[in-house]
Formats: structure tokens, C-alpha cells, sequence
């Protein structure tokens, strides 16, 4: 056995705990968590069966912590997990599993796949089997900061860019302020106008808020790797900084797994609860409406239909606030079959956007959105996840739908009057 | 052995093994998994009606919307041969008084007519979702031998049991005693099987349910 193969079957060893003891011993082979996996759906190729992803552990679980696995070890019966296999099974692990949760969420002895994958990419990356395109992304986060190599003097030049155009400062490491926002590479390159966006809500709610110099980097390609102490590393930057600064909420970006990283992986990943609040800017938004914080005029009129991250809805349990929001703003709100909590994923979530050598399949998987959206024929598409949208946009690119993509913030953002009453704090 | 040796074997020692067994291997198995534990979850949680492992354990049992029409057979096999078995196991009157001498409970039973017909229900269905198995390419790609040993020990005790009652094929007393013996071995296979869902699947389902009912979401 490889050095890294210990370490990787070490690691699984500690990550398999009761649920997925009970989970295992639970499946039956009835094969409906297919039906349910977008890889599978537009392929038809069984190996996408997302039970079947998890076999390598299925079959250390069985070895190692059942009588009757360790009975067959003992005599030699049964098959070890080797370099080779997992090898082969990174393509199942990552390229084909976006960790979207539906298939946890159809199981009928009630198994959270999901829940299982996660752990298993813990041993996958400890043995050295994860794809180069996230631990790059990792690596990059790590020594630089962000996994697209962004660093603060490229936020400093975008806060300069938001404060000309918008004419609203940008606060910079302000002490006790209510907010601390948090960006993703992928807002800071390719879409600044969600800064300005937040900079104007803001203002009209009469909110303090800050950015901060040591944690503006939300996304957390340690945790879609599975690599604990990588994403330990990088959630605690955030945690220092919010606490260093004081401030009573952190608000994750547009994007799912940020929101998942820092909202419910993050005080496990530290070791101890938060200080502070963590709330998904769709959440923020949705409060500062119910307050009457928030006040638009005039109305979007094209069809517009919205596309929930699946981190958001179904494995963060915000469904309705974009969907009062949507309301808000837009006249011609219709919803995708499947919209809400079971959305069918943009096929590019935890990580799989950053496999290059997942390209393809992921663009097949994409079929599914696109049945999706032709069923409604929408003129723009809306959604809360810049990495979504970044692969909404190229899937849609690719089956040559005319379709654009534009993020649930900055809508609203639009239709707040430049000059509000409500003058900021 | 002759076929009265044989019954009074498996009414008597084989019934004491078996579910000695069975028990053993069930509170074994119970132990081996949920002794595990899990760490405490430390995010702050949201709390949202209708999402906790309770409302999972029972939301579950009810197909989610647009799966049956996505695997029917799946679905209607699947209820209509397991609650064929629980009525066939629980509500024919011999099996009644079976469990009475065991355990001292009782309660009434359907008329015999009924669990003839509630078993030749069963026995279809599990052929159909045999059928199902060996046709659909998931469900092949994911079998293996347990898959099939697990449909065999099931099928058994439904069948010899049916043509015990029907006086079928074999003398009363032989087919009584295979129906007994056949019993005995699902009782001595169910804990090490996946036929062990039976007792799991409660647990998963909670866990599912408190997981995600953490994060606010009624899975």
C-alpha cells in the first residue's frame, strides 16, 4: 500500500461515522438516487448512479467496521481499495458529482448521498486522487488569497472603479460596522456591479457595512476538494477578520458553496460556534424587504425565470426570499419545472466547474437545464451564484440559447432610485 | 430424517437458533452502526416547521413528486410487495398464534381467502420487481450476488407458505417444514443482509432528516 493510499484509507476510517454506517446498510440497489442525478439522466451510463460513486468506501466501511467484513478481510475474501480504484473513481467523485443533494433528497430509506460524497472526497484528496483543477484553485487560495489569484490591490482597484460610478464610498476594515461583505473571485473579476449593488442597498437601507483586507475571498476550494484543513485555513481568515473587526453579521456572496462553506461547515471546520451571524446576501435582502429597508420603483417586463443554487435552496433552505424578491421586481416571474428546493443543478457546483477535463460532460449534463428552460422559454435567466452563472452562461453558449444570465442582487439594485431619502449611516 | 423429524427440528432447536440468531445479530449489527456517532454539529442552527428526523422518518415513506412516474415499478412493486408481506406475515391467523405462544401478544387475523390472494399479490410483485432488476440498467449495474440471495430468502417463505396452505407439490408436513426451515434462514440472514434496511432505515432517515432540519430544510 502506497504511502498515500494509508493516508487516504487513514482519513476515510476517521470521516465514516454512524449516518454512514446506517446509510450503507441501508441501500437496497433500488437505483431511484439515478433518476435523481443529473449525470445520470443525460447519459443514461449507470456508473453516474450516485450510490455507486461511493463504492470504495461502501467497501473499507464494510472491512473495517462490520463483523462480517472484517471475517471475509480475514480470510481473504474480500476485494481492498486500492491507488487504481480510486483513481478511477475521481471522475465519480468530483467530474460527475456537483453535490447538489438530489439524490439525498429521493432515497427511500432515506440516505443523504450528499452527505456521503463530501466525506469520501476527504479520503480521495488525502490519498492524492483529487483533480488538478481544484487544488489549484485550493493551492491558489492558500498562498495568494483567492482561487482565481485575485489580491487586495485588485479589490482596492474595483472598490475605486464602484465609488466613481456609484459616487458611494466603499468602506475598507471599518471597526463595529453591522455587515462585513464578502465577495468570490469570480464577483471581483467578472462581475463588479454586484459591489456597487451591495454599496447602493446599503446606503438606501441605512446600514454599516465594511469589506476586509485579510478576508474579502468567500469561496472555499478546500471544502470542494475535501481537504479539512485546507478549508480550515481559509474559513478562519474569514472568522479573524470578523471578529477582529467586530461586526455582528458576515454576508456570503452570490455564490452556494461560499455560503455553505462559511454557514454551516465553518464553525466545525474551527472547532467552536461563531460570534457572529453568517447570512447568504439573498437572505440579507429578503430581511431589509420584510423591514421595509428596501424599496424599488418600476418593474423588469420581460419573462424572467430564476435559477436556485443548489446550496442555497435545497441544501441551505433559502427558497422563498428570491422568490419575494423576484416578485419585487420583476412583472413576468415564471418558475422552471422543478424550480425551488428539487432545481436541477447548473452542473457545475462543488468544484466540477474547475475540471477541465470535465468540460464535456458537463455540458451534456446541461441538457437538463436546458429542458428546463425551454420549457418556459425565458428572455433572461436569474439566479444568486456567480458560479452558476458563469457556467449557466457557457452551457447556454454552447447549445446557442439566447438566453442572458444576471445575478438576483444587482436586479434589485437597479430599481433602487439613485437619490433615496433614506440618506446611509 | 424423515419429514416428521424434520418439522418437529425446525418447530423446535431450528426455531430456537434462528431466532436466537436473529436477535443476537440484530442487536450486534444496531450496535456495530450507531455506536459510531457522529460529532456535534457547532453552526447555529435554523429551525423551520416540518424539518427534523421525525417528519423524515415518515415523509419518506411517501414517494416524492414526479419519482413514480419516473420508476413506477420501483414504486408500486415496491409497496404492493412489502405491504403484501406484512399482511401475509402478520395477519394470517396460524402466524398469529405462532407469535402468541412466543411472545403472548395477539390480535385478530383476515380470513385465510384474503391471504391467499394478498400472497399471490406478493409473490407477483417480487417477480416483477425481479423482472425490474434484471432489465433496468441502473438496477443491474448496481446488483450483486446479495441482490439476488436477499430476493431468494425473501421469495421462499412466501411461496413454500402458499403451497403449504394450497397443498401443492409436496405432502403437507414436508412443504410446512421447508416453509419453516425457509423462515429461518431469512430470520439467520436478515442482520448481515441489506435485508437489514428493515431495521436501518429509521436511523438513516432520522439523520437525514436532523441534518438537513438543521440547515432549515424539510428533506
Amino acid at each position: 500500500m502506497s504511502a498515500s493510499l494509508e493516508k487516504g484509507v487513514r482519513v476515510l476510517k476517521e470521516v465514516i461515522d454512524a449516518p454512514i454506517a446506517s446509510y450503507f446498510s441501508s441501500c437496497v440497489h433500488c437505483g431511484l438516487c439515478a433518476e435523481a442525478c443529473l449525470f445520470y439522466t443525460e447519459t443514461g451510463d449507470p456508473k453516474y448512479t450516485p450510490i455507486h460513486k461511493l463504492e470504495p468506501m461502501r467497501r473499507l466501511y464494510e472491512q473495517e467496521y462490520t463483523l462480517l467484513g472484517r471475517l471475509k478481510k480475514m480470510v481473504g475474501l474480500s476485494k481492498p481499495v486500492t491507488d487504481a480504484e480510486l483513481g478511477e473513481w475521481q471522475e465519480l467523485v468530483y467530474n460527475s458529482c456537483t453535490l447538489c443533494g438530489r439524490c439525498s433528497a429521493v432515497c427511500p430509506v432515506g440516505n443523504d448521498i450528499v452527505y456521503m460524497v463530501r466525506k469520501f472526497r476527504e479520503g480521495m484528496s488525502a490519498s492524492g486522487n483529487a483533480p488538478d483543477g481544484i487544488k489549484g484553485a485550493a493551492n491558489r487560495t492558500i498562498t495568494i488569497g483567492s482561487p482565481m489569484g485575485v489580491k487586495l490591490p485588485a479589490v482596492k482597484a474595483q472598490m475605486k472603479h464602484v465609488e466613481e460610478d456609484y459616487g458611494i464610498p466603499i468602506p475598507l476594515d471599518a471597526e463595529g460596522t453591522e455587515y462585513m461583505v464578502m465577495l468570490s473571485s469570480m464577483e471581483i473579476i467578472n462581475f463588479p456591479e454586484y459591489l456597487g449593488a451591495i454599496a447602493k442597498i446599503m446606503k438606501q437601507a441605512g446600514k454599516t457595512w465594511t469589506l476586509c483586507s485579510t478576508a474579502f475571498e468567500a469561496t472555499n476550494a478546500g471544502m470542494q476538494i475535501g481537504n479539512s484543513d485546507l478549508a480550515r485555513v481559509i474559513v478562519s481568515r474569514i472568522v479573524e477578520g470578523a471578529e477582529k473587526l467586530k461586526v455582528k453579521t458576515v454576508i456570503s456572496p452570490e455564490c452556494g458553496h461560499a455560503y455553505t462553506a462559511l454557514r454551516w461547515e465553518g464553525a466545525n471546520l474551527v472547532g467552536r460556534p461563531f460570534t457572529f451571524q453568517v447570512k447568504h446576501i439573498i437572505e440579507v435582502l429578503g430581511e431589509f424587504q420584510e423591514q421595509g429597508l428596501l424599496k424599488t420603483e418600476g418593474f423588469e417586463t420581460d419573462k424572467l425565470t430564476f435559477h436556485d443554487p443548489c446550496q442555497l435552496a435545497r441544501r441551505g433552505g433559502v427558497i422563498e426570499p428570491q422568490r419575494k424578491l423576484m416578485k419585487m421586481v420583476a412583472q413576468n416571474f415564471v418558475e422552471m419545472p422543478d424550480a425551488g428546493y428539487m432545481n436541477w443543478c447548473c452542473g457545475g457546483g462543488g468544484g466540477a466547474s474547475a475540471i477541465e477535463e470535465g468540460e464535456e460532460l458537463r455540458l451534456e449534463a446541461f441538457k437538463k437545464k436546458k429542458s428546463q428552460l425551454d420549457a418556459v422559454k425565458p428572455d433572461r435567466l436569474v439566479t444568486a451564484c456567480a458560479n452558476c452563472r458563469i457556467v449557466l452562461e457557457e452551457g447556454l453558449e454552447h447549445y446557442q440559447m439566447d438566453i442572458p444570465v444576471i445575478g438576483l442582487t444587482e436586479m434589485i439594485a437597479e430599481h433602487i432610485p439613485d437619490q433615496t431619502q433614506s440618506e446611509g449611516a | 430424517m424423515n419429514e416428521i423429524q424434520l418439522l418437529t427440528w425446525v418447530r423446535g432447536d431450528g426455531l430456537d437458533y434462528a431466532v436466537g440468531i436473529f436477535l443476537l445479530g440484530v442487536i450486534w449489527r444496531l450496535f456495530e452502526i450507531y455506536s459510531l456517532g457522529r460529532k456535534k454539529d457547532l453552526s447555529a442552527s435554523r429551525s423551520v416547521a416540518g424539518a427534523s428526523g421525525w417528519h423524515t422518518i415518515f415523509r419518506r415513506s411517501l414517494p416524492p413528486a414526479g419519482m413514480v412516474k419516473k420508476s413506477p415499478v420501483s414504486y408500486i412493486g415496491g409497496y404492493t410487495f412489502h405491504i403484501g408481506l406484512a399482511i401475509v406475515v402478520f395477519l394470517f391467523a396460524p402466524h398469529i398464534l405462532l407469535i402468541q405462544s412466543l411472545t403472548g401478544l395477539s390480535w385478530p387475523g383476515l380470513p385465510s381467502q384474503f391471504i391467499d390472494l394478498a400472497a399471490v399479490v406478493t409473490m407477483a410483485a417480487m417477480v416483477v420487481v425481479l423482472a425490474d432488476r434484471i432489465n433496468k440498467p441502473v438496477k443491474r449495474y448496481l446488483s450483486t450476488f446479495g441482490d439476488w440471495f436477499t430476493w431468494t430468502v425473501t421469495f421462499l417463505p412466501v411461496l413454500t407458505g402458499w403451497m403449504a396452505v394450497q397443498h401443492l407439490l409436496l405432502p403437507y408436513t414436508t412443504m410446512l417444514a421447508l416453509h419453516i426451515l425457509s423462515v429461518e434462514v431469512l430470520l439467520v440472514v436478515l442482520p448481515f443482509t441489506k435485508l437489514f434496511h428493515a431495521f436501518t432505515l429509521f436511523g438513516s432517515r432520522w439523520y437525514n432528516g436532523t441534518v438537513n432540519g438543521h440547515k432549515g430544510v424539510a428533506v
